[in-house]
This record gives C-alpha cells, structure tokens and sequence, in this order.
C-alpha cells in the first residue's frame, strides 16, 4: 500500500476524485502504512506458525523408519527478510520454467538436522530436543503475537483519538 | 493455515499409534494361544509406518501441505521369528514327539511397545493442545 500526497490535485476536491465530478479514484487511498506500522511482527509469526507445523511433525513420525527429523532456520530467515536482501524472484518468461516464487512454499528452506544419536532404524528424530522447541517456538509465537496486539492496539487508540 | 493442519498431522500419529496398540493388545492375548496346526499358530504382528503428505485442513495442499506430512500405516507384517516349541507331552494338542508350538510373541518386548505407543499418543495429544491454544490466541488478537 502506498501513501501518496494529493498536493498535485486541486484544491476543493475529494481526495478520492481526480476529475471535478468525476468517478472516485478506485484505489482505497489509506493513511496508515500498515507494512511500516507492524514492521516485522507478521513475518515472523507466519514463520514461526509454520515452524510449530514442521515441528509437530518431526513428533508425529517420531517412530517413522527412515524419517529425518527437519527443522525451519527461524533466525536465519528472519534476518534475511530484516535486511532486505531476501532470495531474488525470478520472472518466469517460459511454459517450462518452474516458478521460484520463495513465498510458495517453505519447503526449500528447511534443513536436516544433525542427529546426536540415530536410531537403528533410520529415524533422527529426538523426541526431548523436538519437544523442546516446540515449547520454545509455542513461547516465540505468543510474543511475537503479543507485539502485534500491542501495534493494533496503539493504531486504534491513535485513530480513536483518546 | 499452516496451524491448522497440525491437527492432521498429529492426528494422523495418534490414528498411528493406536493402531500399533491395538497390535500390541493383540499379541498380548494371544501370547498363550495353541492350535493344533503349527502353520494356523498366531505369529505376533507389528506395524509399519510411513511418512505421508497430507492435504491442509483448508484442502490447499499444494502450497501449504507439502512441506507438513503426517503418518500412515503402511500395513501390518506378521513376525517371521521361529515359533516357541515347548515340551508338554500331557497337552491334547502336542506333536507325536510331545512338542507345543506356541506364538512367538516377546512379551517382554510388546510391553515395552506399548509404552512406547502409549507415550507418543501422549506427545500427539500435547502438540494438538499447544497449537489448538496459538490458533485460539491469534482470533482473539486485537480485542
């Protein structure tokens, strides 16, 4: 969503008009950037929800055969998005190229873990370390949740005026 | 939602370990069970599972279940250990040599089977509630 200054326009109209009694402009002008208003917060909540769903699922197939425990690089991903240089989106100007859009899908960002001792089976997964940062992540995502109530809360008492 | 089809997946481990609990209660029973055909004798039975995609709560399965699996029982295999032959001449259903073959169940294994399945049920169900609680925080967000 973009801000725009309607200085260019003439003075006495609607801010939604361009022409004198013309239509109203179709795009919704808004005054609160809400992407510079929350900042990060929702980023890091949707990855941190996925996260708890890779999570859940290395504990589901805790006794799977052959299952590699998986994991979300949460703070490496965070900081990517926090400078900006996020993974470059290529156009896709082919029927045969295949689309690498990174919001698609996280599948491409998750990582093995290295396991500390794995089973005979060929399962990695370690049911204590995955319980724990579930727990861990379950605590992220409230804080993180927390600050985003608290942005929300700040926008309507400055919309209320109180 | 990527919250939401945690209730798949861990719902789809617990269907998982009921199964393998219900074998476990299976080979327990029958631990003792004779028949007078070797090749009819009850042989203990376990699970095998698989990692499996499923499809998100909101059926989006493409974007949001690919990278979420869930467990599926693949089948269930009959152990293929040697049967127990043990040596009671007195048993109506013994062998001309005076053998019984009994199951070849461990039981000594499937209690500890149990325990297993019986933990990560237990796991299954705090991981529901955990993500049943953020789903529940982030409606009441903003009010």
């Amino acid at each position: 969503m973009k801000t725009q200054v309607f200085s260019d326009r003439g003075a006495g109209w609607h801010v939604g008009c361009s022409v004198a009694g013309g239509k109203p402009d179709p795009v919704i002008r808004m005054a609160i950037n809400f992407d510079n208003a929350l900042g990060l917060t929702p980023y890091a909540l949707q990855l941190l929800g996925q996260r708890t769903a890779v999570l859940a699922n290395n504990i589901a197939n805790a006794n799977t055969p052959n299952y590699k425990a998986r994991e979300l690089p949460f703070q490496a991903m965070l900081s990517e998005a926090m400078n900006g240089d996020a993974r470059e989106s290529m156009a896709t100007t082919n029927a045969r190229h295949i689309d690498a859009n990174p919001t698609s899908s996280i599948e491409g960002d998750l990582r093995y873990r290295v396991p500390l001792m794995p089973a005979i089976d060929g399962n990695t997964v370690d049911v204590h370390v995955e319980q724990a940062a579930f727990a861990e992540n379950a605590l992220q995502f409230q804080a993180s949740l927390r600050f985003l109530d608290g942005r929300f809360r700040g926008l309507i008492s400055a919309i209320r005026g109180e | 939602m990527s919250l939401l089809s945690i209730f798949d997946v861990s719902g789809s481990a617990m269907s998982a370990e009921t199964v393998r609990l219900n074998t476990t209660a299976s080979n327990l029973a029958n631990a003792q069970s004779v028949t007078s055909n070797f090749a009819d004798t009850y042989r203990a039975r376990h699970p095998v599972f698989a990692a499996q995609a499923v499809s998100g709560a909101d059926g989006d399965s493409a974007e949001d279940g690919a990278e979420t699996r869930g467990v599926q029982v693949l089948g269930i295999v009959e152990s293929q250990a040697p049967l127990t032959m043990r040596f009671e001449p007195e048993h109506p259903l013994a062998d001309k040599d005076g053998y019984v073959a009994y199951p070849n169940v461990n039981v000594v294994q499937e209690m500890a089977d149990m325990i297993s399945a019986t933990r990560s049920f237990q796991m299954n169900v705090e991981v529901l509630n955990s993500a049943r609680t953020l789903a529940e925080r982030v409606l009441t967000m903003g009010q």
